[in-house]
Order: C-alpha cells, then sequence, then structure tokens
C-alpha cells in the first residue's frame, strides 16, 4: 500500500499492535503507520462491535480509538490519528473479546434492534430485575478503553503565562497572524496540537510553503514570541483565559524529563482563532466500514505520510475541495474508479476523472478488514463500482469551539451549510478556514436510514434520530441525550452537523432553526493528572505539624487526622490496644491527672473598645457582663439559626477576649469573624487577630489537676471557669481554667516557639503525681460521658439551640446573628430532632447508628457518638431523636445495617457523670 | 478563570478570591426578623448585573463588592469595603 512519495528516513522505528511489531517512519501518527503496513482494521465500535478502521487524519477520529502504553502510562481511547509513533509505542485495539477480528461482541450488531435509541431510559423504566439482569452484560459489552489500574508514574505540571496575542492554530493563517503580531512587536504565543507547523501546506501545496512555515518561526522566536507544539487550547474561560495543555512526551512513551504533560493558564491580550475546519462523513448505510475515509485525510495520508491507502478509489462529494484529493491520488499512483459528484453538471467535469453528476453513494461491500465495493445512485440509476477506498467529503465544519466557550453568537453561512463565528463575547477573533468556510452541494441525497452511521463513535444511525423523533424528542438538546450523539471521546466533531440537518430536515425548518448543542471545554480530552498537577497524592491537601509534633512523634502515638492536622488519638503502653490504651488514659484523668495537647482549637485574640460589640454580634450568648479573668462557654449561630460552632469566650483585660472555637471549623470561624468585622462592622472600633498557630495549647484534667497546677506555678490556680497569667518553666503562660472531661481542668496557652520546656515541665508534674498523658480518644470517652458536644457531631448544622438544650444560655438582648432566624415559627413547632442521652440495655450502641421504635420502622433519630462508662462500664452514647426531650426512660433500638450491629436502649438525660457539676469546684 | 481587579493589589486570578454572597442578601442593620429572613431566603436572583461580595482571601485577604454580570462575567466596578474603605 505504500505510496511512492512516502518519505525515507533512513531510520525505521519499530512499534507494537496487539503485540504484532511493525515499522513505521519517523514522524508518522501511529495511523499512518498502521495504513502503512496495510492495516485496515483497528477497532470495534461502542455499541454494535462494528469493525472499524481510521476516518479521519486528526484529533476527530472517532473510530481508531486505541490504548498505547503499559502499566500505569497506559493512556486508553488514544486516537491513533493524534499520537506520533515513537520506537517501542505499544498499541492495543480497544472493546473486543477475544481478539480484534474475531469478537463475540459482534453478535450484540446482530441484536441491533434491540439497542437502537434510548436503549438505557427504556430499560431502566422497565422492572429494576431486568435492569440487574441486562447491567453486567452491558457494561462488559458496550464501552470504550480500560483505564490503567496502577498509579501514573509521571509528573503533570501546570503553568501561568500572559501574552498580547494568542494565536491557536499553525495554518497558514495562523502562522501569518503571529508572524504579523511579532513583527509589530506584540508578545506572541502560537500553539498547534500537531507536531509540525503548517501541516496543511504539505496536503496543499500553495504558494506559501514548508520554507515559509519555518522562516516564520524563525522570526517569531527571534522577537521573543513563543511556539508550542504538540498543545491544545483545550478550553476558552472568562476574560480571556485560555488553558493549552501541552504533550511533553507521547502517550505511553516515559518522558526525557519525568514530566509528561503541562497544563498552561494563558490570560491573553488578544486571542486569534485559526483552528480551520473538519471535514464531515456522508451518511449512507455501511458508511463505518474500514476503508471509507475522509477525503482531506487521504490526502494527507498521501502527500504528508506517503501513504496511499488504497489503489482503486471512489470519491464521493459534494464539493471541490474533493477532487483535489483525486489530483493527489492519482500522483501517488492510484487509479480513480468514480467521483459521484452530488452536484448537477456540469460540477467536476473539469478535472477530467470519471465524475457522475447528482450521485451520491448508497452502500459498500466487504470484509471486516476492507472495502471491496461501493455503490451509489447516478440520476436515479443504481450503479456498483469494485473499490478498497472510498473517499467521502460531506462538507466543512468549522471549528468555533473556543469562539462559543468565550460565549460568542453563530451566523449560519447558507453556501457552506455551516455555523461560522458571529459575534465575540470577548477579545477574541477567528481568522481562516474557520471563518469561511469552503461552499458545498446543500441539498441532503435521500438513503436507507438503517446503518447510515451519523455518530460512529457512539453508533448512532440516522434511523436512531428518527426514532428519537418519533418518540416525541424535539430539541436538539434531548435528542443528544437520548441517543448519546455527540458525546464520548470526541464530543461530536464529526457528527453533530449531520444529526442536526435530519433534525431539521424531520422539524422542517432550516439547520439554523434547528438548535445547536453547547459547546463546553476541554475541546479534545484531557487527562485528570494535568488538573491535579503537583497536587496528586499526599500533596492534594496541605498538612500542619503541631508544635510539639517532635515531642509526640517520640512517643510513637497512633495518630488520628482533625482537620488538616494529626493529633496523637492515644499512647499505648507495650502490648495496648487503642481501645485499651485509651481507657487507661480517661481512667487516670478520673482518677488522678491526665494531660494532652489542645494547640489545634481555633484561637482568637480580639480586642478594642468595642470588642464586646463584636463579641455579641457573633456569640449567640452575653459577654458584656463578664468581669476581666473570667471566661464562659458560648456558641455562634448562622444566620437561620442554627448552631454551627462552639467554643469559649475569655476577658483576659479590659478590652481584650481571647475567643476559642473548634478545631474542624478553625477556617469557618476565621472568614466568619473576618466577614463581621470588616464588611457587616466596619465601623467597629476592634481587631480580630487568629492566634490559633500562634498559641500551642496543654490541657491538664483530673481530681489532682490543680495540686499539679500550683506545683508547676507556684500560685494558686484559677477558679473554674477563671483565668490568669503566670509562669511555667520560666516562660509567661495564660491559664485558663476551663473543663471538656468533667474533671477540674486547665488549659495553659503559651507561645507556640516556646511549647517544648513547658509541655517536658507539665509532664514531669504529671506524670509525676501518677498521670499519663491522654489522647483524643480517651478525650472522646470523656466528653461522651460528661455530654459536652463536639462540633461535627451533636452540632450538625440541623440542630438550634433549643434543640440542643442551650437556649436558657442565649442573650435575651438579641443583636446576635442568627436572633431573626430563631424566630422562624418551624424552629420550635413539635417533632424536631433533640439532644438526648443513650444508655445500653442489652449491646454495646453502635456507633452511626439510627433510632428505631421496632425493626423496620422509620428512624427517628441516630446516635452521634457512642462510649463507655469509663469507671463502671456499660454502653452509652449521645444522640438525636425526634422530641427525645419529652421521651426519657422510653427503650429503642439502636441499629447499624451497614456494621450489622444493634443494640436496645434507653432515652436518658444527655449527661451521665456528675450532673450536677460538683467536681469543677473546689 | 475571571480576572479580578482588587482594589488593594490590581488584577489577579479568581483562583485568588473566594465569593462569599449576594450584597442583597445581607439584611441592614434595623430590620425587622421578618424582613431580614425575607432578605436571606428569597433572593432576587437577577439574569444581569449583580453586586457579589469576595474575598482576596489567598492574597490581600481583603473583602470587596464586585459588581458583575452573571451572564457574560463582565466586571463593571470593583469597591473596596472594610474599615479602611469607610468615609
Amino acid at each position: 500500500m505504500t505510496g511512492p512519495s512516502r518519505p525515507n528516513s533512513g531510520q525505521d522505528i519499530s512499534f507494537t499492535f496487539d503485540g504484532t511489531r511493525y515499522s513505521a517512519r519517523a514522524g508518522d501518527t501511529l495511523a499512518a503507520a498502521l495504513l502503512a503496513n496495510g492495516i485496515g482494521l483497528v477497532g470495534r465500535s461502542f455499541k454494535y462491535h462494528r469493525p472499524r478502521g481510521i476516518m479521519t487524519a486528526g484529533v476527530e477520529e472517532p473510530n481508531a480509538l486505541v490504548t498505547v502504553g503499559e502499566g500505569g502510562r497506559a493512556e486508553p481511547n488514544t486516537r491513533a490519528t493524534d499520537v506520533f509513533v515513537y520506537d517501542g509505542l505499544a498499541a492495543q485495539s480497544q472493546n473486543r473479546w477475544p481478539n480484534l477480528s474475531l469478537d463475540f461482541g459482534a453478535i450484540l450488531g446482530l441484536a441491533a434492534p434491540v439497542f437502537s435509541a434510548g436503549f438505557y431510559y427504556k430499560t431502566f423504566f422497565g422492572s429494576a430485575k431486568r435492569w440487574m439482569f441486562y447491567e453486567h452484560f452491558i457494561r462488559k459489552a458496550a464501552g470504550l478503553g480500560n483505564a490503567p489500574r496502577d498509579a501514573d508514574p509521571d509528573r503533570f505540571s501546570q503553568r501561568a503565562a500572559f501574552c498580547d496575542v494568542l494565536v491557536v492554530g499553525a495554518g497558514p493563517a495562523g502562522i501569518a497572524a503571529a508572524r504579523e503580531a511579532a513583527d509589530a512587536g506584540k508578545r506572541v504565543i502560537l500553539v498547534e496540537q500537531d507536531d509540525i507547523l503548517g501541516a496543511s501546506l504539505i496536503r496543499d501545496p500553495q504558494e506559501l510553503d514548508s520554507a515559509w512555515a519555518k522562516e516564520s518561526a524563525d522570526r517569531i522566536r527571534a522577537s521573543g514570541g513563543h511556539i508550542l507544539t504538540r498543545t491544545t487550547a483545550s478550553g476558552y474561560w472568562e476574560h480571556d483565559l485560555v488553558t493549552l495543555t501541552q504533550r511533553l512526551a507521547e502517550p505511553g512513551q516515559v518522558p526525557a524529563n519525568g514530566v509528561a504533560q503541562r497544563l498552561w493558564h494563558v490570560r491573553a491580550g488578544q486571542v486569534i482563532l485559526a483552528t480551520g475546519s473538519i471535514e464531515r462523513p456522508m451518511a449512507f448505510p455501511h458508511n463505518d466500514r474500514p476503508g471509507v475515509m475522509l477525503s482531506q485525510a487521504v490526502r494527507t495520508y498521501v502527500r504528508r505520510f506517503g501513504v496511499c491507502p488504497g489503489q482503486r478509489v471512489v470519491i464521493a462529494t459534494n464539493n471541490d475541495d474533493a477532487y483535489l484529493t483525486a489530483h493527489a491520488l492519482k500522483e501517488a499512483g492510484a487509479q480513480i474508479v468514480a467521483i459521484l459528484d452530488a452536484r448537477p453538471a456540469p460540477a467536476g467535469q473539469e478535472h477530467g476523472f470519471t465524475t457522475f453528476n447528482n450521485a451520491h453513494p448508497l452502500a459498500t461491500k466487504g470484509s471486516r478488514h476492507c472495502l471491496k465495493s461501493v455503490s451509489g445512485i447516478v440520476d436515479g440509476i443504481p450503479k456498483s463500482w469494485d473499490a478498497d477506498l472510498l473517499a467521502v467529503s460531506g462538507g466543512f465544519t468549522p471549528v468555533v469551539h473556543l469562539h462559543c466557550q468565550a460565549g460568542g453568537t453563530l451566523e449560519w453561512n447558507d453556501a457552506a451549510q455551516a455555523f461560522v463565528p458571529g459575534q465575540s463575547r470577548q477579545n477574541v477573533k477567528t481568522i481562516g478556514g474557520a471563518a469561511s468556510p469552503a461552499p458545498v452541494f446543500s441539498a441532503a441525497p435521500v438513503v436507507p436510514a438503517k446503518k447510515s452511521f451519523v455518530d460512529f463513535q457512539n453508533d448512532v444511525t440516522l434511523a436512531d434520530v428518527d426514532l428519537a423523533w418519533a418518540e416525541g424528542y424535539r430539541s436538539v438538546e434531548h435528542l443528544k441525550r437520548y441517543t448519546t450523539l455527540g458525546m464520548a471521546t470526541d464530543q461530536g466533531k464529526t457528527s453533530n452537523m449531520g444529526a442536526l440537518a435530519r433534525l431539521a430536515e424531520k422539524q422542517g425548518v432550516a439547520i439554523p432553526e434547528a438548535g445547536l448543542t453547547t459547546f463546553r471545554p476541554p475541546y479534545t480530552p484531557v487527562t485528570m493528572g494535568l488538573f491535579a498537577g503537583t497536587a496528586a497524592k499526599d500533596a492534594g491537601a496541605h498538612k500542619r505539624r503541631l508544635a510539639l509534633f517532635d515531642v509526640h512523634a517520640a512517643k510513637n502515638p497512633i495518630w488520628q487526622p482533625l482537620g488538616y492536622w494529626f493529633r496523637p488519638r492515644a499512647y499505648p503502653m507495650a502490648g495496648e490496644s487503642l481501645a485499651e490504651a485509651a481507657m487507661r488514659e480517661a481512667r487516670s484523668v478520673r482518677t488522678a491527672v491526665g494531660m494532652t495537647d489542645v494547640s489545634t482549637l481555633a484561637k482568637f485574640e480580639i480586642s478594642g473598645p468595642d470588642a464586646v460589640a463584636l463579641l455579641e454580634t457573633v456569640c449567640a450568648t452575653s459577654v458584656g457582663k463578664l468581669a476581666v479573668g473570667r471566661g464562659r462557654y458560648t456558641f455562634m449561630l448562622r444566620e437561620d439559626g442554627f448552631v454551627f460552632d462552639d467554643g469559649t469566650v475569655w476577658r483576659i483585660d479590659e478590652n481584650r477576649y481571647l475567643l476559642t472555637s473548634s478545631t474542624g471549623g478553625a477556617d469557618r470561624m476565621a472568614t466568619h469573624l473576618s466577614y463581621v468585622r470588616n464588611y457587616l462592622h466596619p465601623e467597629l472600633r476592634v481587631s480580630v487577630v487568629n492566634v490559633q498557630e500562634h498559641l500551642a495549647g496543654i490541657a491538664i484534667a483530673g481530681p489532682k489537676a490543680k495540686s499539679v497546677l500550683a506545683t508547676l506555678t507556684g500560685e494558686e490556680p484559677p477558679r473554674h471557669m477563671s483565668t490568669v497569667g503566670a509562669k511555667i518553666a520560666g516562660v509567661a503562660v495564660l491559664v485558663l481554667a476551663a473543663s471538656y472531661s468533667g474533671e477540674r481542668a486547665f488549659e495553659i496557652y503559651v507561645d507556640a516557639r516556646n511549647a517544648e520546656p513547658v509541655w517536658a515541665e507539665c509532664e514531669t508534674a504529671v506524670v509525676g503525681t501518677g498521670g499519663c498523658l491522654y489522647g483524643l480518644e480517651a478525650m472522646e470517652f470523656l466528653r461522651i460521658e460528661k455530654g459536652h458536644l463536639v462540633v461535627g457531631g451533636e452540632i450538625d448544622g440541623r440542630m438550634t439551640p433549643l434543640d440542643l438544650a442551650l437556649d436558657k444560655m442565649l442573650n435575651t438582648g438579641g443583636g446576635f446573628i442568627g436572633a431573626a432566624g430563631l424566630t422562624r415559627p418551624a424552629l420550635s413547632e413539635a417533632g424536631r430532632r433533640q439532644l438526648v442521652g443513650l444508655e445500653a440495655v442489652e449491646g454495646s450502641i453502635p456507633e452511626g447508628s439510627m433510632l428505631v421504635t421496632a425493626d423496620g420502622k422509620s428512624p427517628e433519630g441516630h446516635v452521634t457518638a457512642s462510649a463507655f462508662r469509663i469507671m463502671d462500664g456499660g454502653s452509652l452514647a449521645l444522640g438525636q431523636l425526634a422530641d427525645g426531650f419529652l421521651r426519657h426512660g422510653e427503650e429503642l433500638i439502636a441499629t447499624s445495617p451497614t456494621r450489622g450491629q444493634k443494640a436496645r436502649v434507653r432515652v436518658v438525660a444527655p449527661h451521665f457523670y456528675d450532673s450536677a457539676g460538683e467536681r469543677y469546684r473546689d | 478563570m475571571m480576572l479580578i481587579n482588587c482594589p488593594h493589589c490590581g488584577p489577579r486570578a479568581q483562583s485568588e478570591f473566594v465569593y462569599e454572597r449576594t450584597v442583597d442578601s445581607v439584611a441592614p442593620a434595623g430590620a425587622s426578623n421578618d424582613e431580614a429572613m425575607q432578605i436571606l431566603f428569597t433572593r432576587s436572583n437577577p439574569r444581569g448585573v449583580d453586586d457579589e461580595i469576595w474575598r482576596h482571601t489567598f492574597g490581600c485577604r481583603a473583602w470587596m463588592v464586585v459588581t458583575r454580570h452573571r451572564v457574560t462575567n463582565e466586571i463593571s466596578q470593583v469597591r473596596a469595603v472594610g474599615p479602611e474603605a469607610l468615609p
């Protein structure tokens, strides 16, 4: 099949297709190399497993999809027309079993009527059992390539750039525009998805040639411009931002410097689109057979790659362009058997080929590997020709994707039967073939609808479009979703216009009136890794280290993620399980003393003459009466009246307060405070400083905490909910007497840079008093038993202060955020879920279980946190229950179907330990 | 991705900013409870120009009001808010 002009680089490279080794020339696309090796059958179609070959020579290829590369580098659904062969390239065909030639799934093709338009919808509407039965087979049978199982070993980078002029497409129009801008002193970026500039000048030699393209490129570079090949402008976003996806290695290839692809964000002063057009196929029965190709693609293979895809060629066209292909084929030694020109005589006759006017193809015959004959109609009379290649040209569809993504409108060009760019929204213009496509003959020939493919990738035929119409789908958007037309990896680049013409014909309207689906980014498929860039794997979210991280790490704790942080969950001794360690630590707090790192709590220093005014806006409790040196519990509401966070507020000095809130909600609270301070109340004389990471925090809790603290500071410890400044290990600290555990407890805050000596001295004192360190798990046991709330558990964004029995603490003066929301009648209606305690009557209460009155009943609440009594044993939990306050004493079932666990529980008050709060008092 | 002209930093990519809410969802001081709830829950949602509260979170952290056309994303004005912007 190799034509006479195939360039001889002198250096053949080898690749494999389905395991067989072939040779290629440097510069070949995989498609060109396959054609040169006489391979016609490249893939199996999505639904019917029909044999498919290579149809195009560009990114619009719907048929020739292959998996390229191996292991984590494998890239499924790679267009054979859009990968350049490198030595060792390994390609596999897709969607076939056991092999490409003998494909079991092709039997589906025999059942084609079953898989017509709307098949999935109809199946879903039937009994669920039917779908459950089919699903397994459908998922196996219908499909594209398989995603690789291994992680991609290569890196993906991202880069931002600015330029005065961004030119998309390095055909003659794009090169000329970029050259002109560069000559005018503009900063230019020229992008081209191919690996060479001016490829169409090789296909269609004109006055400008490859030498001109090279000279232009040199000039653009010399004036400081950038030229990016193998780079696709994939998306046009707001304010002239264009994303470029650049291939630094071919699919499956080991990249030279480890980076496989790069994503560019280019903010351009002006964008020039020279994106050209895509040739349209023609619809007629069996138009999808290997050996049926687009006319310009045939010309590209002949002139650029020196591969002649056929020797006896029929050409079907409705325009002049296809005659250039006829000439190219003739030069390459192929025989032009016939040209079927849809236009009336004498169109095309001047070229001297066997041209039939008023003619169009009607069917093809052949094997699964190749074409054998073409039949058609000439002036209403059937004719047939032996041929091994059918080149078709149904006109040209301008590539208007980026223009439309930028918000531009389209206009209908009747001569070209195509949409062309109309009004631009952003600073963008379209030039060249994309703006003015070649004229074509407008009348669509009458052909049988069955097996006349319009969308090759999704196996949508004219009959499917007709069926959708018959079933009432009128809008082009509905047609798309019902038939899957224009979906999948090619996004309808070759198919949309054909289907639209059919829909318009059915509607009896002109094509522009039938409407058009939306052009969305990306223009061609983009690897997910490129979006992630360097944020892949563990770099997706940042990690923050506690100031005392090294101190904890030396004790080899079990770590637990909490927000951005990792905190010790427990400090197990040799042989201890997590549960055993946590229970030992919790008992130490209940009976002696324990200490833990609470540095991650959100902390804000709020100061100034209007500090109270700000606090009383943010907090739903009263703050104004707080004396210097005192603190209290507080909580915060959203505007709709629901509690979103809680914490404590301390008056450190006359006009200086410390506000603490939850670790997980720290960023949200920081934003909220900033919003209230800057947007809602810019007039307040107050400063809000986030001191979360500035201060490290150490909690010491237990009956012996007071004596430990007295030893540490040498002073009388503050009473419960009081605060004093002190020194530990010579370092200034702030001591807050607050308790989360239910024991007499203190929180010691210290400049994070000086935390280690303070921690060391505290640990010595605690351990010397018979205490130990405790982690988050023990803290959870302690607070659940005490009935203290946690944000994200009991405070889940759906609970009001009433639901949490916090309403008595509300600031009666009002004026806080959420006060208006709380007045909504629905928030005080019966049936709301309310905070309750739960005691196991039988069994252990499963985490996250739901509360039901009997098996099979609807849930009336759920368990938010479960634990065990620390000193006495026994399972207990906190939960939310409809009308829970009125249901104390009632027995329910806590059931977790996902864990397969359940327990009988009794509803009680949510305080299992020291409900009078006597242990806080000295 | 839009280009937003921060009153303090100049034009910056949208990825540096966080959208907070539309200005007309914020009840003015002194609104009654019913009015406040009406403003919070019943939005005008215009197909056209809207005043929006944004923050240059990954930049100078200042708050601003961005006047944006919600169809074309054209930004006609960016106004600084906060104590520094008071008259």
